[in-house]
């Protein structure tokens, strides 16, 4: 009997008490959250800004990439959402842009990539910002461990026909890895897709912005 | 209750090593210990949480009935799991990226609730939180020991990237061991963790061994809650 009467009792107690620590635990993450949240914001944008400085040199631009941003979804990108570009100006002339695009057939996935295009069509830089290749093979695609990657800046589809955009293996321009062609062919094709695309929306990209400089959905 | 923090010390860093002895936390640790900067950034983390996560469960260990123990104490290292992560985030940006889901998974590793049960819920403060520092010190020494031979053997370099965790200052740290190092891939990938961790225990149950051949033989009665949470080495 005396358990039956007390055990409401405890099962109350016991829930007060766990919303009471749910109740503490939440305030002192939402406390530190918002302690944090400007610092946070801050220090992603300034890795976003770092990552996108690398690709331009310095003086070709003098806009803030981060304020001229385009929202782009094209399959020519790769990208399985639609993600946003970076728009740069010299004193008010397009400078260049830096897109955002997926290689689908790396090694070990996605490959995800910020190509940067100059407004008449050579290949600024490209880099890697996100990649599953195998440690030691595949990862050469990164600066810091080789410097692979720096071998399409000054590229165009101009000075490079359509068919060498590919590794040597497959009778390319480009260099591929001891132990590794796939993923630098994927990565080559990546480049090559992208500068399909701003090829063909060249104009366009560039005067979207010009005419408002909030970031707007493309067709 | 008396807490000897003499014994604390040597259980945490050696005698019951949470890395070598107990073998918990064993994913990151295995995740992460691929280079130094990583090691450290996780073994860092893992430490902060702990201390704290001790201290917390000793403060209240008297308010929280045992029905509702375990929730209030995952709810407690989870709340400073994601106090470090915003943390991190804020003042190491790069290295949270590097570092990814396993700083999440801090709450998961077992150390922390099992420290929190086995000594937080039963002693005071002062020694709850100089436990879990001194057990997460000994985790953290494990990780930063197994990165740096990895690192060493798979890229011929130590402590490359550690500007990502202690600033500018540390820009120029990269320390070429091997000149022309081509490189050993095997140490980098995840079964080169596996192998580094093996050495490191037998090489600790080999000074065991040594040290108890130099001691005169003493016969120990063994305590039976100290079979569980052995996993290696000899049972005493």
């Amino acid at each position: 009997m005396s358990v039956v009467d007390s055990m409401p009792r405890s099962i109350r107690k016991n829930a007060v008490v766990l919303g009471l620590f749910a109740a503490i635990t939440v305030a002192i993450v939402a406390l530190i959250q918002q302690g944090t949240a400007s610092r946070i914001e801050q220090a992603r944008e300034q890795a976003q800004l770092q990552a996108l400085s690398e690709i331009l040199p310095a003086g070709s631009y003098d806009n803030n990439l981060l304020e001229h941003t385009l929202i782009l979804d094209d399959p020519l990108l790769g990208n399985r959402a639609a993600e946003p570009a970076y728009l740069a100006f010299l004193a008010g002339e397009p400078a260049a842009i830096i897109l955002q695009a997926t290689a689908p057939d790396g090694y070990s996935g996605s490959i995800r990539l910020l190509i940067g295009i100059t407004a008449d069509g050579n290949l600024a830089g490209v880099r890697v910002l996100e990649h599953h290749e195998t440690p030691g093979l595949g990862d050469k695609i990164e600066t810091g461990k080789s410097d692979w990657i720096h071998s399409f800046t000054g590229k165009s589809l101009i000075n490079t026909d359509s068919d060498r955009w590919e590794v040597r293996k497959n009778r390319g321009d480009f260099d591929q890895f001891a132990g590794a062609t796939i993923t630098p062919s994927a990565v080559v094709r990546a480049v090559h897709k992208a500068l399909q695309f701003f090829d063909a929306h060249n104009e366009q990209l560039f005067a979207s912005a010009l005419s408002s400089p909030t970031p707007e959905e493309l067709p | 209750m008396s807490v000897n923090y003499r014994e604390l010390t040597i259980n945490g860093l050696w005698k019951n090593n949470p890395g070598l002895v107990q073998l918990l936390g064993l994913c990151p640790l295995m995740g992460t210990s691929n280079s130094t900067v990583n090691a450290l950034g996780l073994g860092i983390a893992t430490l902060l949480v702990l201390a704290c996560s001790n201290a917390a469960v000793s403060m209240i260990r008297n308010a929280v009935t045992p029905a509702i123990r375990l929730p209030v104490f995952v709810m407690i290292i989870a709340a400073l799991t994601t106090c470090i992560e915003l943390l991190m985030q804020a003042y190491t940006y790069q290295l949270y990226m590097i570092l990814g889901v396993f700083i999440p998974l801090i709450t998961t590793n077992c150390i922390i609730l099992g420290r929190a049960e086995a000594f937080a819920a039963k002693n005071n403060v002062l020694s709850s939180a100089y436990d879990g520092f001194i057990m997460g010190l000994g985790f953290a020494l494990v990780l930063l020991a197994i990165g740096i031979v990895r690192e060493l053997l798979g890229t011929g370099m130590l402590f490359a990237n550690m500007h990502l965790l202690l600033g500018p200052i540390a820009t120029n740290w990269t320390w070429v061991v091997f000149e022309n190092y081509q490189g050993f891939l095997l140490a980098i990938l995840p079964p080169g963790a596996f192998l580094v961790m093996g050495l490191l225990i037998a090489l600790k149950n080999h000074i065991d061994d040594r040290v108890l051949a130099r001691k005169p033989v003493e016969v120990v009665t063994s305590a039976a809650a100290d079979r569980r949470v052995r996993v290696t080495g000899v049972v005493e």
